[in-house]
């Protein structure tokens, strides 16, 4: 029993890692078919964010907050995130709508880009375009009506891009000057430390699990219940959902896909940010911690099936258990006394790698009677 | 096809011919031996560059995931060099064996004791693999981004298999090809690898006229077909799913000899052959080169590795950028790449914007891609 619970954690702890990476791809692959190979990259940008806001949080002003680093990166990497992904959608993928090949290979250029962004401009700098690149975004549409329908708009537009420019480049150097962590650049791993009360082990039916870990599951269960909440009743929600049902139609009856398509991904690659604030308790992180998980999170989209987050939560759950099961090789344990050359095929798949072979093998196996995955999408067309 | 048209064509091809002869043949006594290497390796991977163009150009179908074939063919090519020159080692097996207490020769290489298997093992064992892996995936109507996943992600298996198994292929160190002998001469010396680049020249021209015969008559126009509308060559009666597995084994088979004469030349095979980005970058040089074009891929191939390696000496960390944004701008703004532009519309559209040529009338509703419509 206990090693049963111990079995079935450990692989919830993995698949809500995976959930809630693959929670935004799988989003945007719902509505726009485009698959982000930049999705990786926009984690790591979370993650990075969890790295810049524990050291902001280190200076004397900030100091007595400093246990609560973790709750207010998780709303910055969000941000962050978002924000890149938004300035992507608008510059890059709007113009690839309905060819997704090209999209794949022009999000893997942005992802190359990212990567050595993150190597060869110090963060603090990196911190500042993020916060110029907020104010630009977000400031016009805080105006009042009056000044947004006006002729003269795009001079307000134009004015508070460089307030942005500005705001930008005076943060980035009051960070480079008051954090010295942050003013170089380092293509070093860097390392988030959780703050004091999450760190050790809790003890649930006599079983110790550690506390990072639960703090992921709720991470997870917050954003999958979160987003479930969005898409289900807002009105912008519904919109989203009525998009990826049918474009066309939803274009005809009024609603503006354009906006629709940035605010999806906006909330995806908010998303990944939020999974990338879960991925730096885990390990260090580092500008290539996104490419870790990236695949990973291609097959829960995979095998869940598009359109349904129910198959997307299913599919990592399912994905996390398979992966303890055999990378523990934890068959063994439970059934210690079955036959030798069974035996001897499960400890050779019992390393993290050759669990990852297996379960591929397996999905393989699997989208062999169900192509399309769990959750198939219902319609005539002769496509699909 | 406009007659002006038809002789610019030519006389690309006629120059291309010129350069390339002239070039094969004044290169080994021209250039240093370590460039000479270098370009005989780029030429290599020209050839993978080629099956690439099939699959993604004709086809429609993006693998992200040619560095498997890539990497079996090489391997299979190390694998015969080692074990041939590996007399003097204990039990007369290869080196690195002993390392891990191995001592008899795992059964699956004894084949490759045979130079004619192993001629025939790097290119038929990798084509296979490709056939399986895409009659598997074909077979379930699995396309567009899903089938580029799945690629990616039997990449990624098996780049996780050859670097765990350190007792039957020396996981992540790779086989070493450059002290190894091969008709009592070291692979890695000059002599060995000025024969390896005339063997690589010639081997990329063949792979050209290959590839051209492929994708000459009706088999290369179902190709197409399906590249455009696969539903509709379904429903004239075509089956998709075989010429699908059949130009996909093919692509896999170019991969494999591509990444046998890479080895001898970078003097090794290992896992890192089989990483994700070095399989999305075979797609660039297509895209760059002109998808579509099979010469493009060639000339993508070689320019691109070479400005790689002549950036990555001046400046190491900007070449990610460079490339990174080459993704970028080759997608949005060259989408045919540029051969498909020289060869398209291209410069006559750059001539009329400078009012050197006259614009042509037509009507631009046939020249809308309407790919939206076809997509739903």
């Amino acid at each position: 029993m206990e090693l049963l619970l111990d079995s079935l954690f450990n692989g919830v702890a993995i698949g809500s890692v995976l959930l809630v990476a693959a929670l935004g791809l799988a989003i945007v692959f719902g509505l726009m078919g485009v698959i982000n190979l930049a999705h990786g990259e926009l984690m790591m940008l979370g993650a990075y964010t969890t790295y810049v806001t524990q050291l902001i949080f280190k200076l004397p002003l900030l100091k007595p907050f400093y246990n609560s680093y973790i709750i207010v990166s998780i709303f910055l990497a969000f941000i962050v995130s978002g924000v890149v992904g938004i300035l992507l959608e608008k510059t890059i993928i709007r113009k690839l709508y309905g060819s997704p090949l090209e999209t794949l290979l022009a999000t893997w250029g942005v992802s190359l880009i990212l990567q050595q962004f993150v190597r060869s401009v110090p963060l603090a700098y990196g911190t500042g375009l993020v916060i110029s690149l907020i104010i630009g975004l977000f400031l016009p549409a805080t105006f009042p009506p009056k000044i947004k329908e006006s002729i003269n708009f795009k001079y307000f537009k134009f004015s508070s891009w460089i307030l942005a420019a500005i705001t930008g480049v005076v943060s980035g150097s009051v960070i480079s000057a008051t954090v010295s962590k942050l003013s170089r650049a380092s293509a070093r791993n860097v390392d988030v430390t959780a703050p004091s009360w999450m760190r050790g082990q809790v003890e649930i039916l006599g079983t110790a699990f550690p506390k990072t870990r639960l703090m992921i599951i709720v991470i997870t269960l917050i954003s999958v219940i979160a987003i479930t909440l969005f898409l289900n009743q807002s009105a912008w929600g519904m919109r989203i959902r009525a998009v990826t049902q049918n474009r066309q139609m939803s274009d005809c009856l009024g609603i503006s896909t354009e906006k629709v398509d940035i605010i999806t991904f906006g909330i995806g690659s908010g998303l990944a940010g939020v999974a990338g604030v879960a991925v730096s308790l885990l390990g260090s992180v580092g500008p290539n911690v996104g490419g870790n998980y990236i695949v990973g999170c291609f097959m829960v989209v995979v095998l869940g099936g598009v359109g349904n987050l129910l198959g997307t939560v299913l599919a990592s759950f399912g994905i996390g258990i398979m992966t303890d099961l055999i990378g523990a090789g934890r068959l063994l344990s439970i059934w210690p006394d079955m036959p030798l050359s069974l035996s001897n095929t499960i400890n050779f798949f019992a390393t993290t790698s050759m669990a990852r072979v297996m379960i591929f093998a397996l999905i393989v196996i699997f989208l062999q009677f169900k192509p399309t995955g769990l959750f198939p999408q219902k319609g005539r067309m002769v496509e699909n | 096809m406009s007659l002006s048209k038809f002789k610019f064509d030519k006389r690309i091809a006629l120059s291309f011919w010129i350069i390339l002869i002239a070039l094969i043949i004044a290169a080994p006594t021209l250039l240093p031996v370590f460039r000479l290497n270098l370009l005989g390796r780029y030429l290599s991977l020209s050839i993978v560059a080629l099956g690439v163009d099939l699959i993604w150009g004709y086809t429609g179908l993006l693998s992200l995931g040619q560095g498997i074939f890539f990497a079996l063919g090489g391997y299979c090519a190390a694998m015969y060099l080692q074990i041939t020159s590996s007399s003097e080692f204990p039990n007369n097996i290869p080196e690195f064996f002993a390392l891990y207490g191995v001592e008899k020769l795992p059964f699956f290489w004894e084949p490759f004791k045979s130079p004619i298997f192993t001629f025939f093992a790097i290119w038929i064992i990798p084509a296979l693999i490709a056939g399986l892996i895409g009659f598997l995936v074909f077979r379930n109507r699995i396309k567009g981004v899903y089938f580029s996943i799945l690629t990616q992600a039997s990449l990624l298996v098996f780049f996780n298999f050859f670097n765990g198994q350190q007792k039957l292929i020396n996981g992540t160190n790779g086989l070493k090809t450059d002290v190894t002998q091969l008709f009592g001469q070291m692979v890695g010396s000059e002599s060995m690898q000025r024969i390896f680049f005339w063997i690589t020249a010639i081997l990329v021209i063949a792979a050209w006229f290959f590839a051209k015969w492929v994708v000459r008559g009706r088999f290369g126009n179902i190709l197409i077909g399906i590249r455009d509308d696969e539903p509709r060559v379904r429903f004239t009666g075509y089956n998709p799913v075989i010429f699908k597995t059949i130009v996909f084994s093919i692509a896999g088979g170019l991969a494999g000899i591509s990444g046998a004469l890479y080895t001898v030349q970078s003097g090794i095979v290992s896992p890192q052959f089989m990483t994700v980005p070095f399989s999305i970058e075979m797609v660039i040089w297509v895209a760059v080169g002109g998808r579509g074009t099979l010469l493009g891929a060639i000339l993508g191939a070689v320019f691109i590795n070479y400005a790689k390696s002549l950036v990555s000496e001046a400046l190491p960390a900007s070449w990610m950028f460079i490339q990174g944004g080459l993704f970028i701008l080759v997608v949005t703004a060259l989408p045919e790449g540029v051969l498909g532009w020289i060869q398209g519309d291209g410069p006559r559209n750059l001539l009329q914007r400078f009012g050197l040529k006259r614009k042509i009338e037509t009507y631009p509703s046939l020249e809308v891609n309407n790919k939206e419509g076809n997509n739903e």
